[in-house]
């Protein structure tokens, strides 16, 4: 039961990042999370809403793109995705395959934020923001 | 109103990440191996490290043991008859050791310098979920399983099982009794992570004891 904590994180890095854009709202937030990254969804959608609270995230969304497990083959020179997280073999020859491409990622790709426009009252516009980053 | 997409591309641990890689470049410039400690409640993490403590002291290595638990120092108190230097990390609620926490309880920890050290041992949080999630600069990540836990446990938690580099069977005294297929873990175990070093031990009787230290003094001399 990490989720609150891995929300808690995504909620600081993006304030961080959404603060170069005065007045914009985050709309939504998207994740990469890889098969073994020992994330729960339902867990962290249900932590998000706790976890956004307050802030200025409040009422984003959050969309996770879940990444499945890819290793390398060293006998058929191959990237592959495995069938399922109980067994690390080459799905092509079915050695054991250990060397790991894809499948531990917990990242934010990216923001989703919406913006004045330029000119409306009491918020910065976007030129204005472009030169602050 | 416009929309704006804003490519990050980060790291949502990033700061963790950040502070292990600072603990790793400290733990190699010291020259002392740091291995991190994870299993369920109850598999025996406490009384292998005991053991290992005990055996290091008596061939002569130093060795010191940071111990996390959310409440109590009963594990510090238990590892400290050793004779090994060990200071308790209560994480109060959380689920599992963080770097910030293990660099917090290295500054200040008296009588221990990370020079005068050959093996530093950190006992995680009870836990085969999150400490996956968190790197704690350690060069060797150990998973423990017990004999009365069932030989499945590691395709039940595969991404903890996937990230260890050694693991270890604890209570393996009991396996007749409770009727633990060895064969079985072991072929589990190396299902999830192909190749990885499997230790089958007693902390009680001593078994498999010798394969470990070795294995220690091979890992540190490397």
């Amino acid at each position: 039961m990490h989720e609150l904590s891995i929300a808690a994180s995504i909620v600081e890095a993006v304030s961080e990042s959404a603060s170069a854009y005065p007045g914009a709202r985050v709309k939504e937030v998207r994740l990469r999370v890889g098969a073994l990254a020992s994330v729960v969804e339902d867990s962290l959608q249900f932590c998000w809403e706790l976890a956004t609270e307050g802030t200025p995230l409040k009422g984003s969304a959050l969309v996770i793109n879940k990444l499945p497990v890819i290793v390398h083959c060293e006998a058929c020179r191959v990237d592959a995705e495995v069938e399922g997280v109980q067994s690390f073999r080459c799905p092509r020859c079915g050695e054991p395959a250990a060397d790991l491409r894809q499948g531990r990622e917990l990242e934010i790709e990216s923001i989703e934020l919406e913006e004045p426009e330029p000119g409306e009252p009491g918020i910065a516009t976007t030129a204005q923001a472009e030169e602050r980053i | 109103m416009t929309t704006r997409i804003v490519e990050l591309r980060r790291g949502i641990l990033k700061k963790n990440d950040e502070l292990a890689a600072g603990l790793r470049a400290r733990f190699t410039s010291a020259g002392v191996l740091v291995l991190n400690l994870v299993s369920s409640p109850g598999t025996g993490k406490t009384a292998f490290l005991e053991r290992t403590l005990r055996e290091l002291r008596v061939g002569g290595a130093r060795a010191a043991a940071l111990v996390g638990d959310l409440e109590t120092d009963n594990d510090a108190r238990r590892l400290a008859a050793s004779g090994a230097p060990v200071r308790q990390i209560n994480t109060h609620g959380i689920c599992h050791l963080d770097a910030e926490m293990v660099g917090r309880h290295l500054d200040g920890w008296e009588g221990v310098a990370l020079g005068g050290l050959d093996y530093l041992f950190i006992e995680n949080v009870g836990n085969l979920v999150c400490p996956s999630s968190y790197d704690l600069g350690e060069r060797i990540r150990v998973v423990l399983l017990s004999v009365t836990e069932g030989e499945d446990k590691p395709l039940k938690y595969p991404g903890l099982f996937n990230s260890a580099d050694a693991a270890v069977i604890t209570k393996i005294d009991l396996a007749g009794p409770c009727g633990f297929d060895r064969d079985l873990a072991v072929r589990n175990i190396r299902e999830i992570r192909p190749g990885i070093r499997i230790f089958e031990t007693s902390a009680k009787t001593g078994a498999g004891m010798n394969d470990w230290l070795t294995y220690l003094a091979e890992q540190r001399s490397r």
